[in-house]
């Protein structure tokens, strides 16, 4: 399933960021595995500690299996001083995980992450392509149940 | 062409999509339909509206009401209201005390003046404001030195942060004999605050399409690319959308209009390091690499991508292009200042009454933007400090409230402009807070690649979160102090040399704090 992923791009070194976007897209635990790394070194005739070396450079990649949604907070400033200290609390108390960690359900992973763009709506986060803004503890309620309801 | 009494905005944007913008709108059409008026009323879905409303927001034309946080419930009652009685339903107004006219946004727009009020994925559209009149006159009528000069001579500045002047950026690489040549769109956006590249591309995508492609004839560039954040869905799927359309009108691709020029440009999507928005890690990323940025000079106009000379501009220095060129460098002077021309798009957050983005002239002075676009402090607040240019920017005390926003009058300060945005802290906030949370920023994005940086940014944030608990000492606060300076003489590129402009600022304007808090 790696190799189709790989075909579907040239085998040159510039597609690296994509193809890993698209292995991590589609694996259903979101994330990179040494397998996939293998796969790719193969076949972009890349060294296998390059791919680890971007891999683990971008904030976006993940090496760890992780959850079906990805929650991502910003912790940047704007979004800080509007709260977003009180929002991680909750979703931690919540989801009863710490940053980096998964649900033991395997609904959601919690991470947290730089400026997401949407700042006019701080405290913001986004749950995979999602974006949730002007977030309150009611409305992180909200959101995990209807995403959990979803499910 | 059909005559339509009113005309409904909707924006769409992230924000607005995740209210279920979609619904709303199939909603909204079957209300009008419900009543018979869905020839007289016109509904446009179009880019960023020019202001911040919860939820769902609406503009109608002509009255140029605005509305926010509109829901599917809320529609009977604002069709027969506004469109049925023709009263403006005041509950869902967005001010409606109606102090604040959001109009006053739209008098100096440049990259913006689209934006709102034309469908953003429809290239028809686009032609039928003029556009594409500037691609042509480049490419049929200008020599590539030609359009060099004329933005060299409009005083056009990189809106990226630095602001370093577009024209005198190209004419480097202008002249260099190269088989290949590149133009590379910085949209990675990441200085906290800062979404104005967003908003530009999501409200007229064609537009900087168009500058890009004035760029690449004026350098000799066959090839674009438009490196952009991955968290940018909408405009990576509008931008994909508009290359397509104007491969379908021969505006791009081979040959184009007969002039025996070929161009295409490519999106590339990046995995999230703040880094990468420096010119060199943006092209290490390019190429498939860590975004560790390389050794300047060379700069990226002599040997850039893949070693090929190569242009690096913003999002909106790439946008104002278009403009310069169709009305000539004497038009686009007429804004600004003498040595900063031309608007900047801002982004002013935090807590002034209606947070959002404005199109102004450069050298406002911030007292303006907050009282005259942001419609002043929230009510209840009042003004403390302003942090003006992202995490790399600087913290502004009141004192410094007529100071001119451009590039120069900041400079005189030891200030930056940076990318425009601007966060409004109240007077019950804490400045040691503000620093710690920034430091904690750079901690988080110091890509590792030279040590005092490394380092210097763990060391950075072990001494704010200290002082920041009370266990600080006086000296400690010092020790920030000469900590980032030498971080700033030392470090390999700019992210390792800014922490000392918050640092600096916040300690001049607001020493107090720090004392006090080290005392307890
Ligand atoms: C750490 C760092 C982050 C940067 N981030 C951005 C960015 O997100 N967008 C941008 O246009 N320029 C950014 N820059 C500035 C670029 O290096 C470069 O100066 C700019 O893209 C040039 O375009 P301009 O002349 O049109 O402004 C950043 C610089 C540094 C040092
Ligand atoms: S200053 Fe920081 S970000 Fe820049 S190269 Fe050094 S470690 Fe990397
Ligand atoms: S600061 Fe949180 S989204 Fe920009």
């Amino acid at each position: 399933m790696y190799k189709e992923i790989c075909n579907k791009y040239a085998p040159t070194k510039d597609n690296l960021i994509y193809i890993l976007h698209d292995i991590q897209d589609t694996h259903p635990q979101h994330y990179i595995s040494e397998e996939a790394v293998e796969v790719v070194s193969e076949y972009l005739k890349v060294p296998a500690n390059h791919i680890f070396g971007v891999l683990t450079f971008y904030s976006m990649y993940s090496t760890k299996p992780r959850g079906t949604n990805i929650i991502r907070l910003c912790e940047s400033p704007p979004c800080y001083i509007k709260g977003s200290d009180n929002i991680l609390r909750k979703l931690k108390t919540m989801l009863s995980v710490n940053v980096g960690e998964t649900t033991k359900d395997g609904a959601f992973t919690l991470e947290l992450a730089a400026c997401l763009g949407v700042c006019g709506n701080a405290p913001v986060m986004m749950v995979n392509d999602d974006v949730y803004g002007d977030l309150t503890e009611e409305k992180i309620e909200e959101i995990i149940g209807k995403i959990r309801g979803g499910n | 062409m059909k005559y339509f009494r009113s005309h409904i905005l909707i924006g769409i944007n992230e924000t607005s999509l995740n209210s279920g913008v979609n619904a709303f709108i199939q909603a909204l059409r079957q209300e009008l339909a419900k009543n018979d008026l869905q020839e007289e009323i016109n509904v446009l879905e179009t880019g960023p509206l020019g202001f911040f409303g919860k939820g769902i927001c609406l503009t109608v034309y002509p009255e140029n009401t605005n509305y926010e946080n509109v829901k599917i419930d809320d529609l009977p009652e604002l069709v027969s209201d506004h469109f049925l009685k023709g009263r403006p339903l005041k509950r869902l107004m967005l001010d409606a005390s109606g102090k604040f006219d959001p109009k006053f946004n739209y008098e100096h727009r440049i990259v913006l003046r689209n934006s709102g009020i034309i469908d953003p994925e429809s290239i028809e559209e686009y032609l039928g404001t003029g556009g594409y009149e500037a691609w042509e006159k480049a490419l049929l009528q200008m020599q590539p030195m030609e359009i060099v000069e004329e933005v060299k001579a409009s005083g056009l500045r990189g809106r990226g942060g630095a602001g370093f002047p577009a024209g005198l950026k190209w004419s480097f690489t202008a002249p260099l004999e190269a088989e290949q040549k590149y133009v590379v769109v910085n949209a990675d956006e990441g200085e906290p605050g800062t979404f104005k590249d967003r908003l530009i591309m999501e409200g007229d995508p064609h537009q900087l399409l168009e500058g890009i492609m004035i760029c690449a004839r004026a350098i000799g560039a066959t090839k674009a690319w438009i490196y952009i954040r991955g968290e940018y869905k909408l405009c990576i799927n509008r931008l994909n959308l508009a290359i397509k359309q104007c491969h379908e009108f021969g505006i791009l691709g081979t040959n184009i209009f007969d002039s025996g020029f070929d161009l295409d440009i490519e999106i590339k999507v990046g995995a999230g390091a703040y880094v990468c928005g420096e010119e060199t890690a943006l092209i290490e990323s390019l190429e498939g690499n860590r975004g560790n940025p390389r050794w300047k000079p060379p700069f990226p106009g002599i040997k850039g991508l893949w070693q090929c000379p190569t242009v690096v501009n913003n999002v909106e220095t790439l946008a104002n292009v278009p403009y310069i060129i169709k009305n000539g460098s004497g038009e686009f002077k007429k804004y600004g200042t003498p040595e900063c021309t031309g608007t900047k798009v801002f982004t002013i957050l935090g807590d002034v009454a209606h947070p959002g983005l404005c199109e102004i002239d450069m050298g406002t002075t911030l007292r303006t933007i907050i009282n005259e676009y942001a419609g002043g402090m929230k009510k209840g607040f009042k003004f403390k400090a302003a942090l003006v240019g992202g995490a790399a920017g600087v913290i502004l005390p009141d004192k410094m409230l007529d100071v001119k926003m451009d590039f120069a009058s900041l400079n005189q300060y030891a200030a930056v402009l940076g990318s425009g945005a601007i966060l409004v802290m109240n007077e019950h906030q804490s400045i040691v807070d503000m620093l710690w949370s920034i430091l904690r920023f750079f901690r988080h994005e110091s890509c590792g690649k030279c040590s005092p940086c490394r380092i210097g940014t763990q060391h950075l944030y072990a001494l704010i979160s200290k002082i920041r608990k009370g266990e600080g000492t006086i000296e400690e606060v010092e020790l920030m102090l000469t900590t980032a300076e030498t971080m700033q003489q030392t470090s390999f590129c700019a992210l390792g040399q800014s922490p000392i402009m918050a640092i600096r600022s916040a300690l001049e304007n607001f020493k107090d704090e720090f004392i006090e808090i080290t005392k307890k």
